[in-house]
């Protein structure tokens, strides 16, 4: 604070290296967003100046150090110039998931006091309208897309252009003020509070410092080699950490460029255009990639079919190796090269996957069989494993020590202690500061010296990567005292393109059964391959060939558990097919598509009662919320199925349990 | 909103028309004033007239009495293409796209009466046909910017689900920037959400650009909130003709229409 100028040139907090960029990299570009069919493009100097009229234009509106201002919306370019903007004059960006309901949202804005909010559309503006008389901090809306609110007339509603407009009026009027407010931002300042999804209660505010989340993204661009020359495909929700920490800290630090798509609709689309070379996505999104491929090839001719095998498991086999760095012959490089020229490559770019550098996925673990396909054809996929309270990601699997089933080990500068209960516990320079008001909770996982619980229960494996086997508090036993890990289960389950999710019951119970989720895509293409005709996702998770087909995966799976005598007892004895898909709209999932499995029990209770009853029927109600709010009943008889079990030790004949 | 609306001056009259085919009376002696800004519905059951009427004002068919009149000039005997170049633009009952071109393609050729340019100068495509052709598909682009379709730009129509074909019409017919817009049961053999979906549009429509519209459907609820005025059909000819208000209260359209089981 001594000296302003020494202040500015620091780069401690976010606008401060928005403003470096501005200068060292004035011409390059930092935002690309289609609009009208075609990129538009903003550089680093003329990003600067959009924040700087922003800013003042908060400004002008009243924002003062220390307000909270939430965000909402999709990837925009205006949302990320949001956060420099009222950063700049000392805000605190709390940014929402835009597919939150109005009262979803209403809890964040109520408990982080917000005073402004900023809307990319009016779909968010009418939401936020809707909680207002609740939110007395609430001082003023901006939004940024005209379109359709014309005619709001509420005097704290303001559009982006007008308040750039008095921006620029106001910077005239007070020269300097905006220099002086970026020049007393600090380091240690809290810049970013982000609201956890929380598979458990209500969500909680992770607050991150501006050292913090800079440290990260530093050190892990020196990792992993992010240059400036990077692209990227900003496509996660805003309200995700992981989000900010690519396309906000990344971003400003490497200074490559961001690429925002036309809309969510056709991010497809968008990533075949770019091309990106830095790139992140949820396993959903990779499985539901291989999903595609393997639908579309299925229907292809002969030809093209045989082809794509042969070269898949010629990738399988030396593709993998080349990525690790092991042996690879010179025959088996060649027959590499004929796949690259003739497969790999044209999938690749048919996926707009051909420039990838680097390749990241998260928060689940993707199936080896999908990982490999990836890995196999040449696409530098690595698992990471992180949370919002340590900004993104903590372990990190290194170029050419990669492995399917370990999520790598721990970042530069991270230290990762396993509890004697199992949990995993890290010290990172990206730590947060505290759950915003909630201190009690802070202490629950914030230890004094510095180490964060996670909850997840894991392992360090010999050569120092990172196992996590499932949430701490749901690994439990079964009535006999075997080992029960349900996510384990689950994601061995969900390896199956058929199967979109499952959800494993047995704690205290005397064997594990299952509820299954079909996929509705993979599925449905299998059923008309057999001839099979359905009328709708019901119907088609009733048919029994549809259930002899999962039964064939439940089986598989229990098979590969039969091999590990920790696990040989929880094998899937029961299982049914749940008539619907679970939807966060029910409250079934979390908006980051966890399975939240207190409301599952509670809701299909007589579904489970009739897992262990030994019942072949169960039938159940359930409450089905639409788009638009209403709620509906949904009824539905079920059929209970008994799967095979195997005995410990590989044997994989004379079935344990009754056969079915 | 109905009712509550100001409206600017007649844009469409049609008065006392008769049409026949043969022996088979069509329409007889049917009036109406379409004002402009206004969304004013025909409404009535199988085989009233509705699209002969629509027909008719399109000059697809040519009433044997009486006149019509657009934006005050009294018409002759008109071809669909001069309706067209005067300012009215249509969809299809049966959505009649080009099914084997893209949706940006399809939506093309409702520019085509705009295009100034020749044969020659198109096939040369340097210069001025170029910018020109830039030109339009820039109006394009913000044709499927506002009816949020970027993500089957370039998918060919016949792919799509009936809904999204639609949609697709209504740009094509919105590509020509009519001052006025006709639309055949737009909402026929769609789902709830996609009718939401089109009547936000035709509402926003009617809202950002100030195009009159006139339109046939079949579904009351749908008629009765969206319109500013409704005129009722039965046997070719009309039974009335006011606010949906009014006209849901009517005696004789209850017998025809909303009272009788069909």
């Amino acid at each position: 604070m001594a000296d302003p100028a020494a202040s500015l040139r620091a780069c401690d907090t976010m606008v401060k290296l928005l403003l470096r960029n501005a200068e060292t990299r004035a011409q390059h570009t930092a935002y690309r967003e289609k609009d009208y069919g075609i990129w538009q493009s903003w550089t680093w100097r003329q990003a600067a100046d959009e924040v700087r009229a922003f800013a003042c234009g908060l400004a002008a509106l009243g924002l003062r150090r220390g307000d909270k201002v939430a965000l909402i919306g999709s990837n925009r370019p205006q949302l990320y110039w949001a956060f420099d903007a009222l950063q700049s004059f000392g805000g605190v960006a709390v940014p929402l998931y835009a597919d939150s309901v109005a009262e979803e949202m209403r809890f964040v804005l109520e408990h982080a006091e917000a005073r402004f909010a900023i809307c990319e559309d009016q779909e968010q503006v009418d939401k936020v309208l809707s909680q207002k008389p609740h939110l007395p901090n609430l001082a003023a809306i901006v939004y940024c897309n005209l379109r359709g609110l014309r005619h709001y007339d509420q005097a704290f509603l303001h559009d982006l252009v007008t308040v750039q407009r008095q921006g620029r009026d106001y910077d005239k009027q007070h020269p300097g003020a905006f220099d002086a407010a970026v020049a007393q931002g600090k380091g240690n300042d809290v810049g970013l509070i982000a609201y956890t999804s929380g598979t458990t209660g209500n969500p909680k505010g992770v607050m991150l410092t501006y050292d913090g989340m800079i440290r990260s993204a530093r050190l892990s661009c020196a990792a992993e080699g992010v240059r400036e020359d990077e692209e990227m495909l900003a496509y996660l929700p805003l309200a995700w950490a992981g989000d900010h920490f690519f396309s906000v800290a990344q971003h400003h630090w490497a200074g490559f460029a961001l690429n925002c798509p036309e809309s969510s609709d056709t991010v497809m689309l968008d990533l075949k255009d770019i091309g990106p070379t830095h790139f992140i996505a949820p396993p959903p999104i990779f499985e539901s990639f291989l999903t595609q491929i393997h639908v579309r090839i299925a229907d292809a001719g002969w030809l093209k079919r045989k082809a794509f095998e042969y070269f898949l498991a010629v990738a399988g086999r030396s593709g993998v190796a080349l990525l690790e760095g092991r042996p690879v012959g010179p025959l088996d490089r060649l027959w590499l090269a004929l796949g690259e020229f003739t497969i790999y490559g044209p999938l690749k770019s048919n996926l707009g996957l051909s420039r990838i550098r680097r390749a990241y996925t998260g928060g689940a673990s993707l199936g080896d069989e999908v990982f490999d396909f990836y890995r196999g054809i040449g696409i530098n996929l690595k698992q990471l494993y992180g949370q919002t309270e340590c900004f993104a990601y903590c372990t990190l699997q290194r170029d050419g020590d990669v492995r399917s089933d370990t999520v790598g080990p721990p970042c530069p500068e991270v230290e990762i202690r396993i509890a004697n209960d199992g949990e995993v516990l890290y010290r990172s320079p990206g730590n947060f500061v505290g759950y915003y008001k909630q201190d009690n909770l802070t202490r629950e996982a914030l230890e004094p010296d510095g180490w964060v619980h996670t909850g997840d229960a894991g392992f360090v494996d010999e050569r120092g990567h990172v196992k996590i086997i499932d949430r701490a508090k749901d690994v439990g036993k079964l009535k006999d005292g075997t080992l029960f890990a349900p996510q384990y289960i689950e994601n061995k389950l969900k390896f199956f393109s058929y199967v979109k999710e499952a959800v494993a019951h047995g704690l205290d119970r005397e064997f594990v059964g299952c509820f299954v989720i079909i996929d509705l895509q993979a599925v449905g293409n299998w059923a008309e391959k057999q001839g099979l005709t359905y009328a709708s996702y019901q119907h088609l998770a009733s048919l029994a060939p549809v259930r002899e087909l999962i039964k064939g995966c439940i089986e598989q799976v229990n098979r590969a558990l039969a091999k590990d005598r920790a696990l040989v007892g929880s094998q899937i004895k029961r299982f049914l097919l749940l008539h619907k898909e679970l939807d966060a709209d029910d409250g079934e999932l979390t908006r980051t598509r966890k399975v939240r499995r207190r409301i599952i029990a509670e809701r299909y209770k007589p579904l489970i009662d009739a897992l262990y009853s030994g019942a072949r029927q169960a039938s159940v109600e359930s409450q089905v919320r639409f788009e638009d709010g209403r709620v509906g009943l949904l009824h539905a008889d079920l059929e209970v199925s008994d799967a095979k079990t195997f005995p410990a030790a590989g044997a994989d004949t004379a079935p344990l349990g009754k056969a079915a | 909103m109905a009712g509550r609306r100001q409206f600017g001056e007649v844009i469409l009259s049609v008065e006392n028309i008769g049409l026949s085919f043969g022996a088979v009376q069509a329409l007889s002696g049917v009036s109406l004033e379409v004002r402009k800004g206004q969304i004013f519905s025909i409404i009535g059951p199988n085989g009233a007239g509705k699209t002969s009427l629509l027909n008719c004002i399109n000059g697809v068919y040519h009433p044997q009495q009486g006149q019509i009149s657009f934006k005050g000039q009294m018409r002759a005997r008109m071809e669909p293409h001069q309706a067209a170049a005067q300012g009215i633009a249509r969809t299809f009952q049966n959505v009649a796209l080009f099914r084997g071109m893209s949706t940006l393609d399809n939506i093309m050729t409702g520019r085509n009466l705009k295009m100034r340019r020749g044969f020659l100068w198109k096939a040369l495509w340097w210069g001025p046909a170029e910018r020109e052709e830039l030109a339009h598909r820039a109006q394009v682009e913000r044709v499927i910017d506002f009816l949020e379709i970027e993500a089957i730009r370039k998918t060919p129509v016949g792919r799509l689900p009936y809904g999204l074909q639609k949609r697709v019409e209504l740009g094509r017919a919105l590509a020509a920037e009519p001052e006025m817009l006709l639309l055949d049961e737009p909402m026929a053999g769609m789902n709830l959400e996609e009718k939401q979906d089109m009547c936000r549009f035709i509402l926003d429509v009617n809202d950002e650009f100030g195009t009159t519209i006139c339109l046939i459907e079949h579904d009351m609820g749908v008629v009765m909130d969206l319109s500013d005025h409704v005129v009722v059909l039965d046997y070719g000819r009309k039974i009335a003709d006011g606010p949906p208000e009014q006209v849901r209260r009517d005696p004789r359209v209850i017998d025809a229409y909303l009272g009788a089981a069909h």
